[in-house]
């Protein structure tokens, strides 16, 4: 991406130039991703291969809770806002290609398998809207009173997602001339995120108000809730949760899921096919992310205020810690170098993002950052779920 | 009438500060809090409330905190809420993360509605 000041000026020439960028081949953006700035409403794009700030993009509202998904030549961000805000970014021109304020209150979305819908979970009103992926004009609608949570891309031009308030699961179906949407289940009480696992089989949702975690067989003929886990989840006695935790790395790893305990300083284990709990690894903290290291048996773990300044790597085939690392003040998110060689990591109180070689595990750069929460890599593109 | 409307205002902006004064000086539970620890009150509030609440404070999974969203209520009932949580949510007691002076800082701040 050395070329990219480059390319700039060449798309900012006359059209009759257009020759000399085909010899110049530029503005690849797969080794690019994004930095989620949540204080000052900016994106903060950055270059892998670099371990640089390449730009900023401004005016993207509130993302105090803020996700990104891709389009699938990489070239857009789609930037859900806490404000209810849908913006799409330009990774290319570093500008907003367009931008809608689509709620009063969101939490996150996702891009279709074939990248022409991107879908947005909302809290204010609740329910979830869906858009075209180019203009971002409103395709489908599907209005509730409740909360959603647990956005995700299903194949097959397909989202499910559950509700926090009336514990329902449910799946908007786009591959035919009419949105069908069809209600999964009832799931159980404030379910407070949910994740499809990596082969679109099973999806997973964790609840908060009450025990137990809910698997749907979306490979079933007539997908229907299972409950398993049941003492799993927070009860009176337990811990306070001072950030909820988020499932969307829930790792799937050696044949097991590792959940985030809530409530509790610990990783479940739980054995894929089966559903029984193998194991358990006490923590630094009430765990917010767990993440796979790709192509390793590894697992990195953030944790929740007032413990945020650690992370802790997990060996998923004896479930013991390896190492505990000291990145930065509040710790808030990993995001892995599609390959699994380095991870960038968030420090919002520090103001950088700290890069560490995964193999060892020593930090080998840092950028500095404003307040920065979620980091995005393109290679999401063209990950199911997300 | 430009010049009246900003008298106004700060007469409107006064009269809140004095009002929030007389509550305080009422409240021996909201004691002094120093400069210090105030600015990292202020952090937890935007930065750590805020990942439920919303960096503005307008609302998420939790409810809206602004000083509109809370007209009305007391200071010792929000103080109660930060200490001891609400039962059968997601709001959690922060007793063990803060004195009963720092929660009634937070309580004043927030019926103060600061940015």
């Amino acid at each position: 991406m050395k070329t990219l000041a480059l390319c700039l000026s060449l798309m900012a020439a006359p059209l009759l130039t257009a020759p000399a960028m085909a010899q110049t081949p530029c503005c690849a953006t797969g080794d690019l991703g994004v930095v989620v700035e949540r204080a000052t409403g900016s994106l903060l794009l950055v270059d892998r291969s670099d371990h640089a700030a390449i730009g900023r993009v401004e005016g993207l509202g509130d993302l105090s809770h803020a996700s990104v998904t891709f389009s699938p030549d990489e070239r857009f961000a789609y930037v859900f806002g806490r404000d209810g805000g849908l913006t799409k970014v330009d990774m290319l021109t570093q500008t907003i290609a367009a931008r809608i304020i689509q709620a009063g209150n969101s939490i996150g979305g996702a891009i279709s398998d074939d990248g022409k819908l991107i879908a947005v979970s909302n809290y204010e009103p609740g329910g979830v809207k869906v858009f075209d992926a180019d203009t971002l004009a409103l395709v489908g609608d599907i209005p509730g009173t409740s909360k959603t949570i647990g956005l995700v891309d299903v194949p097959g031009r397909r989202f499910a997602w559950s509700t926090w308030d009336s514990g329902e699961a449910f799946m908007a179906d786009f591959s035919g001339a009419d949105m069908k949407v069809t209600k999964l289940g009832d799931v159980g009480k404030n379910p407070f995120d949910a994740v499809l696992t990596d082969d679109a089989h099973t999806y997973l949702i964790g609840l908060f108000g009450e025990k137990g975690v809910t698997a749907i067989d979306l490979w079933d003929d007539v997908p229907a809730p299972v409950r398993f886990l049941q003492d799993y989840g927070k009860t009176e006695d337990d811990l306070p949760v001072y950030k909820m935790p988020h499932l969307q790395g829930w790792a799937f790893t050696e044949g097991q899921f590792v959940l985030p305990a809530v409530g509790q300083h610990e990783l479940l284990w739980v054995n894929r096919e089966t559903l029984e709990e193998v194991d358990r690894t006490p923590t630094h903290g009430q765990p917010v992310f767990i993440i796979a290291q790709p192509a390793s048996p590894f697992v990195w773990v953030n944790f929740a205020t007032p413990l945020n300044d650690t992370v802790q790597i997990v060996d998923s085939r004896n479930h013991q810690v390896v190492a505990t690392l000291t990145p930065g003040k509040a710790v808030l998110h990993m995001e892995f170098a599609p390959r699994g060689a380095e991870v960038w990591i968030s420090s919002r109180d520090d103001e950088k993002i700290l890069i560490y070689d995964t193999h060892t595990r020593e930090k080998i750069a840092e950028i500095p950052a404003q307040s920065p929460s979620g980091i995005f890599f393109t290679a999401r593109a063209h990950r199911t779920g997300l | 009438m430009r010049n009246l409307a900003v008298i106004g205002m700060a007469l409107l902006a006064a009269l809140g500060t004095a009002v929030v004064l007389a509550i305080a000086i009422a409240l021996p539970a909201t004691a002094e809090v120093a400069a210090e620890r105030a600015k990292a009150l202020e952090h937890m509030v935007i930065q750590d409330c805020g990942s439920c609440h919303g960096l503005t404070l307008k609302g998420g999974l939790g409810k809206p905190l602004t000083a509109t969203a809370l007209d009305g209520a007391a200071p010792e009932a929000l103080s109660q809420i930060i200490l001891d949580g609400v039962p059968g949510t997601a709001m959690p007691p922060w007793r063990p993360l803060l004195t009963e002076e720092e929660a009634g800082w937070i309580a004043h701040y927030l019926l103060k509605d600061k940015k």
